[in-house]
């Protein structure tokens, strides 16, 4: 069984991240970039597949600049087998990235696909939902534990009330939540050897998908500020706080 | 051309979320009308007829739909579409699950986490953790929605008078099967509906002592929350994470006990009204959303808190 991971390249979460002077879009010229962690966590449990006997080869493909492909090699040193960089300077949407996974999909013939959840620059959490619904196959979203079994995968999904479990039929899309696994560090040989797996560039104009944006940013700015508070000196202070000035208690 | 709202419940009970969603479809022109799709929905639906704000109700109540599942909710939600200008839902587990697979079966790039209906075409959401609001056109002809809940008031649950239409099922995909479900069973009020929310961190360091906090919260009537740390160690369940990539909270107060305040975890509370952090970092980031901070050591403060209330 092949599994298909899509992984982004997307500003470290550690970065503090501002508007740029114009307030057009978010000043990422000079942050530094990463994969995005629920990526990482959907190459470890392809991976672990593949170790665990289940699936028996792992493609990560990134559609983005040619920057991209320090990710997909990164995903190469975490135990992918090859990578695919759909190459484009243009910011896409969810929905095209979704159609040219589709695309690749259509190329590849993975049996299972697994996205993260959400990307953590914006936040949309889609791209999962929407590859499965122009597949026309079932979704895992938001995964805390998977298991492959006789044609089928069963996805427990950390939903607002507890954990569900779904058993859906292969071929299938899944998407990772935090609590899936643990990436592994890459080892220096991995790295090493990560720089002579095979990594194909396919020019975005190659796959005939329509990725005209849909939605336009108008401006991006700084949410309002919260007034810096006090520093309360004990409990009873807080609690009088607390009942008189902010009259939050009874 | 009217607003389409896919509504939260668990086929008992409309869920809060949804009125919230109610609300924020009143701000947009048209009619409003709200979708039930679950099964042995007609006590619900009787009761959903009367909040204010919506035209009419339709439900789609059938055996297959008892777990909602994403394949069979989306193609029912693309069924209906065309009627309608909007299809919103609250961007809830079930709404992110669901929202996205519809909007891409209508060719549409759908909006995720609104907090701002700005005019009829553009919006207001939060990217990179809530550092940044963008302000976002669809050019569209169908808008797909999931909003914020803490971003819009709660619909009036009586003085409206819907009529309520039976929709017929679609038929089951197939593709995907429920197998069990394990929900956090809780008297406590529900974290995202909450007056008030205590919160725990690693500082708490086991899971055996968010007692306290449950004591504490027991007190104050409040839900009780965690960090991603928290959760992560075992100490609570994942159905309490609050922040970028669990629940997204504004409660009257908040009470973050043993949290640093990375803004991850911020991005879930700070629109909170009144923000209470007791950690023994005096320059632990917390304390700079903090309206009261308490430097301290969370297991001598924390009981005499509950004390003294
Ligand atoms: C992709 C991604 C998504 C994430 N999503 C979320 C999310 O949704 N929600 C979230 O919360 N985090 C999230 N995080 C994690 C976030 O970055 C932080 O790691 C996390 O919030 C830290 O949790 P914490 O504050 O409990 O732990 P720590 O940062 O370890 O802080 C513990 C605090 O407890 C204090 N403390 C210790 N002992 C005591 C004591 N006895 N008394 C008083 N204070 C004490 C310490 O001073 C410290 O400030 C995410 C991270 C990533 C990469
Ligand atoms: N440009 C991209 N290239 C590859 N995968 C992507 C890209 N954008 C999104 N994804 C995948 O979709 C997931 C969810 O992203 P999003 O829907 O943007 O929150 C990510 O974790 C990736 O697995």
């Amino acid at each position: 069984m092949k599994i298909l991971v899509p992984i982004k390249r997307v500003v470290d979460y550690n970065v503090k991240v501002r508007p740029n002077a114009a307030g057009t879009e978010a000043d990422i010229a000079a942050a530094k970039m990463a994969m995005n962690p629920f990526c990482e966590i959907a190459v470890e449990e392809a991976v672990r597949l593949v170790e665990r006997g289940l699936a028996t080869e792992v493609v990560v493909v990134s559609v983005g600049s040619s920057k991209a492909q320090e990710q997909l090699r990164a995903a190469m040193a975490l135990g992918a087998d090859r990578g695919i960089l759909v190459e484009t300077d243009a910011q896409l949407e969810p929905l095209a990235v979704a159609k040219l996974l589709r695309a690749l999909v259509d190329k590849e013939q993975p049996q299972l696909v697994i996205l993260g959840k959400q990307s953590i620059d914006g936040d949309n959490n889609q791209t999962g939902q929407m590859l499965a619904a122009l597949m026309g196959w079932p979704q895992g979203t938001f995964a805390s534990a998977v298991t492959v079994d006789s044609g089928q995968v069963a996805v427990t999904r950390e939903i607002d009330g507890g954990l569900q479990t779904l058993a859906l039929n292969l071929p299938a899309v899944v998407t990772t939540d935090l609590r899936l696994n643990e990436p592994r560090y890459a080892s220096l040989p991995n790295i090493m050897k990560a720089k002579k797996k095979p990594l194909d560039i396919i020019p975005v104009a190659d796959l005939g998908v329509d990725i005209t944006p849909r939605v336009s940013t108008l401006s991006v700015a700084l949410p309002p500020e919260r007034a810096g508070g006090v520093k309360v000196a004990s409990v009873a202070e807080l609690v009088d706080k607390l009942k008189n000035h902010a009259k939050v208690i009874p | 051309m009217s607003v389409l709202v896919v509504a939260e419940h668990d086929n008992q009970t409309l869920k809060p979320s949804s009125l919230n969603a109610i609300q924020a479809a009143t701000q947009l022109a048209g009619p409003v009308h709200l979708l039930l799709v679950g099964s042995g929905l007609a006590a619900m639906a009787a009761s959903a007829a009367s909040i204010l704000g919506v035209d009419k109700i339709l439900v789609a109540d059938s055996p297959i739909y008892l777990h909602q599942l994403a394949e069979d909710v989306a193609s029912l939600v693309v069924s209906l579409a065309s009627g309608y200008k909007y299809l919103l839902a609250p961007a809830t587990s079930h709404g992110k699950n669901v929202l996205p697979r519809a909007a891409a079966l209508l060719d549409v790039q759908p909006i995720s986490d609104v907090i701002a209906i700005e005019s009829a075409d553009t919006f207001k959401r939060l990217i990179y953790a809530g550092s940044l609001v963008a302000t976002v056109r669809s050019a569209d002809a169908i808008k797909v929605l999931t909003v914020r809940t803490t971003a819009f008031d709660l619909a009036p649950a009586s003085g409206g008078n819907a009529s309520v239409e039976a929709l017929s099922a679609g038929t089951a995909s197939g593709l995907s099967s429920f197998v069990s479900e394990v929900l956090a069973a809780n008297d406590r009020p529900e974290l995202t509906a909450a007056r008030v929310v205590v919160s725990g961190g690693r500082g708490l360091q086991n899971g055996e002592n968010f007692s306290l906090l449950y004591t504490l919260a027991d007190k104050l009537g409040a839900a009780v929350g965690a960090s991603r740390a928290a959760v992560d160690a075992g100490f609570v369940p994942n159905d309490m994470q609050v922040g970028q990539t669990g629940k997204i909270v504004a409660p009257d107060l908040y009470i973050a006990v043993g949290i640093s305040g990375a803004v991850q975890h911020l991005a879930g509370m700070k629109d909170s009204k009144v923000i209470v952090a007791i950690n023994k970092d005096p320059d632990a980031p917390i304390f700079q959303v903090a309206d009261y901070g308490l430097v301290a050591d969370l297991f001598e403060v924390i009981p005499a808190l509950t004390q003294a209330l």
